[in-house]
């Protein structure tokens, strides 16, 4: 599997991050250098193997359902750039 | 999801066109907000109508270095649902994040689950009618999976010329989100099925089903086709949030497809919105990426797993449900099967009725809280948990009947007063004198009374029997309504020579 340059600008928009042409180019390169060794990789038969989600086997942790956290809006705005009466403030977005 | 069609097209739900008829698909998926104390990743709380952000945890509003844990409650509650829905409870489950760029979704994704839900296929059976001859008729509609996912937060447009205001009050709150297979013909049984689903929920007490809180809402995929052919294109219609407008949008779009199909054009498989001041449904902004989530594994969650017995021993724990009740309701009450379903369809209606009919006569305690309860209650616009009548004082209203010491008309007098002043029933009738007069001898001093009053009349009774009852209704007004009616017939003929 290989990707084209027009995949990488598609992803990048996905992703939000600016790319111009010049590093699209070069990240093309890159991204199907690293997808050749992932296919490398896919050589080895890993039929019946489950697939590893944690190098010590455990369980999910899981909290009780107590309100333990909440009621400081002022922090939870304090880094916006634009605020009132603890709302967040963006540029406006209507469908 | 590989669609598969279980139906056979049925004539009577078929949509006529001006080229012949079209069948309607409907296919809901329905977000239930999973009702605990806290969210499903953090320790803030899910009540509604906090301040703005008040209800917020550095977790929901996705600040670095932040690590999800998940509340054991909101799985507890899923698979709870799903074995309401008779469905296949997953044991392992995986959480993913479903990515996409939103002002109210602050960590960039969602947490949701994709390939393993938690809960697989399932089962609810709605009840659809009553048709001209006043007939139901049962359907079993498919689910094909109830996974958990979290809420994004709110927007408010409306507040500032130029800027949007951002509440993350809902954001990760815990939503179940019940997908349906394309078993839905119309939007009658769209309508059942959003209330049989919220009956069921409320049932459970995994989802209060307030709508006007956005509790439950419903995104309803349409699409039209001539019957026996394949599936059409499908229409998204999003966030409908009442039932009501679930069937005013369904109606609408099967139309407007229809209207293009037969004007020789296509549908574009699209979202659309409901407006329900115009009652139309109308095409959202296209996006200009086509839905691309890029899914993948949460790295910060482990699989979800739990055993057998965690789930059997939460299976022991199910109240009874509506299908359930209802069965039990006419197999051991006697009732019919449109007063059981009546009764069922609310937990607290039911909850009510099984009180009054607790020891006493479940057809009278159901014409009672049907008729006169609910009737009353409908008059006026409350809801069965505002009723100024409780259970004992209708249940005194209707022992009061059985022992004879109220006629059935004085008991409807009875339960205007209770509804009205309130008191015990019992005291209220000693107090204003409304027993029933069963004194023949004061009875028939009445019936006297009244024939010496009127000897016209009594001459036409006696030539015309059925004028017999204008003297009962005489006699009945000057006791006041208290005298029996079937001692006051029988002395009236008796006393004007009528033979019975």
């Amino acid at each position: 599997m290989s990707v084209t340059i027009d995949t990488v600008k598609r992803v990048a928009k996905l992703a939000r991050i600016a790319v111009d042409d010049e590093d699209a180019e070069r990240m093309t390169g890159e991204l199907n250098a690293i997808l050749g060794f992932v296919e490398q990789l896919n050589e080895v038969d890993v039929a019946g193997v489950e697939p590893m989600t944690s190098v010590t086997p455990m369980e999910m942790k899981k909290r009780q359902d107590i309100v333990t956290d909440g009621n400081k809006a002022g922090d939870i705005v304090a880094n916006a750039p634009a605020t009132e009466e603890n709302f967040f403030l963006v540029p406006k977005v209507v469908e | 999801m590989t669609l598969v069609d279980t139906r056979t097209p049925d004539p009577k739900r078929l949509i006529p066109g001006a080229t012949g008829d079209w069948e309607v698909i409907i296919g809901m998926e329905v977000h239930a907000q999973v009702t605990s104390n806290a969210k499903l990743f953090s320790g803030a709380s899910t009540a509604f109508g906090a301040e703005p952000n008040a209800n917020v945890s550095l977790v929901d509003a996705a600040m670095p270095g932040m690590l999800p844990v998940i509340n054991e409650e909101c799985v507890k509650q899923a698979i709870r649902t799903g074995l309401g829905l008779k469905a296949q409870i997953n044991l392992k489950s995986v959480f993913d994040r479903k990515n996409y760029f939103y002002p109210d979704l602050p960590q960039g994704y969602q947490i949701s689950q994709y390939k393993q839900p938690i809960v697989g296929e399932g089962i609810i059976t709605v009840s659809v009618g009553p048709d001209r001859q006043g007939n139901f008729e049962d359907i079993e509609i498919g689910i094909e999976r109830l996974h958990l996912e979290q809420d994004a937060g709110k927007s408010l447009h409306d507040q500032h010329a130029t800027m949007s205001y951002v509440d993350l009050n809902r954001s990760g709150v815990a939503l179940m989100e019940i997908v349906s297979k394309p078993d839905l013909r119309s939007s009658d049984e769209a309508r059942a099925y959003l209330t049989k689903l919220r009956s069921i929920l409320r049932y459970l007490g995994t989802c209060d089903g307030n709508m006007d809180e956005g509790s439950m809402r419903a995104d309803v995929n349409v699409s039209v086709r001539r019957p026996g052919e394949p599936f059409g294109t499908r229409c998204e219609i999003k966030n409908v949030n009442s039932i009501r407008f679930a069937g005013q949008a369904i109606d609408y779009e099967a139309r407007r497809q229809i209207g293009i199909l037969e004007d020789g054009g296509a549908i574009d498989q699209e979202t659309r919105l409901f407006d329900p001041n115009k009652g139309e449904t109308r095409s959202m902004r296209t996006k200009e990426e086509a839905h691309d989530y890029r899914y993948f594994p949460d790295p910060d969650l482990l699989p979800l797993e739990f055993d057998q017995a965690y789930v059997d021993a939460l299976a022991v724990g199910l109240p009874e449900l509506p299908d359930d009740k209802k069965a039990r309701l006419v197999a051991s009450l006697g009732l019919s099967a449109y007063d059981a379903s009546v009764l069922v369809s609310e937990k607290a209606v039911a909850d009510y009725f099984e009180k009054v009919a607790s020891g006493r006569d479940g057809k009278a305690a159901a014409n009672w809280v049907i008729n006169d309860l609910l009737g009353q209650l409908n008059k006026t616009g409350n809801a069965i948990e505002e009723t100024p009548v409780s259970p004992d004082q209708l249940g005194g209203i209707l022992d009061l009947i059985k022992e004879g010491t109220i006629s059935g008309k004085i008991a409807k007098d009875l339960f205007e007063i209770v509804w009205n002043e309130g008191g015990d029933p019992k005291a209220i009738v000693e107090k204003r004198g409304m027993k029933q007069v069963t004194d023949t001898g004061a009875i028939e001093k009445a019936v006297d009374e009244v024939i010496a009053a009127n000897p016209d009349k009594a001459e036409q009774a006696r030539a015309k029997p059925t004028m017999a009852g204008w003297f009962v209704g005489q006699v009945m007004k000057a006791t006041g309504g208290k005298a029996n009616p079937q001692a006051v017939n029988a002395l009236v003929k008796e006393k004007l020579g009528i033979a019975d």
